[in-house]
């Protein structure tokens, strides 16, 4: 399989801790400025997943690649952060003794370095950039309070947001509408829509109203490697896709 | 851009008080010492001015701590061995300054050397007879072991309780080292007998006073610094990396580098409260890396309030100033008072006593912010939705607590 024109190529790839199998033998190649929605039952390996593509944990075997030329395997978390893949954790993490405000400017785009975090000073474009975030994840009347106070949904946002500011180009979603009210939940579809139009985007998320409201293309995974794949209605319908959803 | 950043908003007036008050300290102690007869009402006698001058040097040592215990989250238990080293660079400075005045009267040997035989200068003894040379040393000594300590151990990611553990055995082991002789400290005795520092002998009135000057106008620089780094986006850094480690990374920090940076600074703010202490004292010994000095400072500064930087000033001359006064009724007592402290503390004041104020002062602020709005919506007519024509409810939201640091949640695990 060719890696040119993928943003995310998964390879053969498997990891176990302590002798169990979380991912196995898994193979998943995303198109750049694809959008894909990752389903499957508790333990399946989304997570890890994503843990492998960040650099969290390494793979015993298998390729993972980004921008069909970079060696995922061969870098830390902060610099696969660096080179464009943000991620949203399961459990919300924000930075809940800043300010919302400021939890975007710690994530935004720019020099990582301690100096120049130093003597920092926010230019215009990085107000009006803040502005522009804030407008999108819909957060601008609760720029000046503290993140800890927030409601679930809110923080989901925020971790988003940040994930903007970042500027990455390919986003990792893990299960981000869990704990949301149905109104928030639409609301969240809307968004991620709107950021893959501009970014790949990869969704983990158990709420099936959710996924077909994105309407993107499905991967089930189950006991670490891919299950079925193609649209809703056709994974859906798959009968071993429906046994593992049952048969539990 | 520091400077500018010192005197902006308004969280910064009890740190900008703080400052003023020991820059007055600075003047005025040593002036009511020096000026006023014994018989005055406002003389400070020279116990004090000895007494508050090593006070002050500690609060310098556990200022030091809250950079990297209340903002970064990292528990260091052996910041007593960067003190110590301080103390002993300018140890080794003084002992140089003695010269052919020692019982052996070595115009190049300290006394101790000549008493095991040596018959040279060891090669790390060079230079210390500057003060320049000791003054850099004073920084290097200290800032090198914590960068080095820092990169090694944050790169490997030790976090939490063996971070705290491995730090404590760092003083452990800087404790055995010294006691040897053939380190070449003095081993068990350490350094002591100074005769003077920069000319003035350090006995002197004039050289206690110039001493607590210096000591009180390095805590308030000190101060003034770690407020604007605190403030600065390092310094919110500095916070999300205490609250939510993984976060920072994902976003591209590396936290270790956030964390030796703010270690190395703090070990070098140790270092210099060691250097300001030992002229003091007049002794610096082994004794000074002992781990029960490093759990002290824990305990000022938990009392003052970590992560609030005038917290732990005024824990660290409170506990020590009723140490005093308590060793003097009950000597015996004191290390159970000491725990009793502690555990008094977590239990009840668990962020300290600035950090119980500001709570406090928030909770009467909000009160009264809602008592406000509550006044407000009362005398005001309902808001009517237009479609319905029916009163609808405002929705309330949750307000900020203070935005202080010091009421910060809980760390929280990523995932
Ligand atoms: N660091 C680890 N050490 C040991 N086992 C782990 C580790 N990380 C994950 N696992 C195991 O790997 C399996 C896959 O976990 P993972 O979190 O990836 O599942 P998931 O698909 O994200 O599930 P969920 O829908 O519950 O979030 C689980 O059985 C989990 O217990
Ligand atoms: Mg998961």
């Amino acid at each position: 399989m060719s890696k040119s024109g993928t943003i995310l190529y998964l390879d053969g790839v498997s990891v176990s801790f302590d002798g169990f199998r979380a991912i196995n033998n898994l193979s998943l190649v995303l198109d750049r400025g694809e959008m894909r929605a990752i389903i499957g039952p508790n333990g399946a390996g989304k997570t890890t997943m994503m843990d492998i593509i960040t650099g969290k944990t390494r793979p015993d075997a298998g390729e993972v690649y980004f921008d069909g030329t970079i060696d995922l395997t061969k870098h830390d978390e902060a610099d696969i952060a660096m080179m464009g893949i943000g991620r949203k954790f399961q459990k919300p993490t924000v930075f809940e003794s800043h300010t919302v405000e400021d939890n975007l400017v710690l994530a935004l785009a720019g020099p990582r370095s301690i100096f120049p975090a130093l003597f920092h000073r926010r230019s215009k474009a990085e107000s009006e950039h803040i502005d522009e975030i804030l407008a999108t994840i819909r957060l601008e009347a609760r720029r000046n309070d503290l993140a800890a106070n927030l409601s679930h949904g809110q923080k989901q946002w925020l971790e988003i947001g940040m994930l903007l500011a970042q500027d990455p180009k390919l986003l990792l979603v893990d299960e981000p509408v869990a704990g949301m009210t149905d109104a928030e939940t639409e609301e969240t579809a809307r968004l991620l829509k709107d950021i893959a139009k501009t970014h790949s985007v990869v969704v983990v998320e158990h709420d099936m109203h959710f996924v077909r409201e994105l309407g993107v293309k499905v991967t089930c995974l189950h006991e670490g490697a891919v299950l079925s794949e193609g649209t809703l209605d056709h994974v859906s319908a798959d009968d071993r896709v429906i046994e593992v959803y049952l048969g539990r | 851009m520091i400077t500018q950043r010192l005197f902006t908003g308004g969280s910064n007036r009890r740190v900008l008080v703080t400052a003023l008050v020991l820059a007055a300290v600075a003047v005025l102690v040593p002036v009511l010492h020096l000026a006023l007869p014994p018989s005055s009402p406002f003389h400070v006698p020279a116990y004090m001015v000895a007494l508050v001058g090593k006070y002050l040097t500690y609060a310098l040592l556990a200022l030091a701590l809250d950079l990297v215990w209340g903002y970064c989250g990292i528990l260091s238990l052996g910041h007593g061995a960067f003190f110590a080293l301080g103390g002993y660079a300018m140890g080794m400075y003084l002992m140089r300054q003695i010269g052919d005045r020692g019982v052996y009267g070595n115009p190049i040997l300290p006394d101790f050397m000549v008493f095991l035989n040596w018959k040279e200068l060891p090669w790390f003894w060079y230079g210390f007879d500057q003060f320049w040379f000791a003054a850099i040393m004073i920084v290097l000594a200290p800032g090198a072991l914590a960068f080095v300590f820092g990169w090694f151990a944050f790169r490997s990611r030790v976090t939490g309780v063996y971070l705290s553990i491995i730090t404590q055995a760092l003083t452990y082991a800087l404790l055995l080292a010294f006691f040897r002789n053939d380190m070449g400290f003095g081993g068990n005795n350490g350094l002591t007998d100074f005769k003077d520092i920069l000319g003035f002998n350090v006995q002197a009135p004039e050289t206690r006073a110039g001493l607590f000057a210096a000591s009180a106008l390095a805590l308030a620089l000190a101060l003034l610094i770690t407020s604007a780094i605190t403030r600065s986006k390092y310094g919110m850094l500095m916070v999300a990396v205490r609250d939510a480690e993984s976060r920072t990374r994902f976003i591209g920090w590396r936290p270790e580098n956030i964390k030796v940076f703010a270690f190395t600074i703090s070990a070098v703010m140790a270092g210099i409260a060691g250097a300001l202490y030992v002229p003091q004292v007049g002794i610096i010994n082994p004794g000074e890396f002992a781990p029960a000095n490093s759990i002290e400072v824990v305990v000022w500064t938990a009392v003052g309030g970590r992560g609030t930087l005038v917290g732990p000033i005024i824990g660290a001359l409170l506990v020590n100033g009723g140490k005093s006064w308590f060793t003097g009724i009950l000597p015996e007592y004191w290390l159970f008072a000491l725990g009793g402290l502690f555990i008094a503390v977590t239990l009840f004041l668990p962020k300290g006593i600035i950090g119980t104020w500001d709570s406090w002062r928030a909770s009467r602020r909000d009160a009264a912010e809602r008592a406000r709005t509550k006044a407000e919506e009362d005398a005001a007519p309902p808001p009517v939705d237009p479609a319905t024509g029916r009163p609808v409810r405002v929705e309330e939201t949750p307000r900020a607590p203070s935005p202080g640091l010091s009421g910060g949640p809980a760390p929280q695990p990523a995932e």
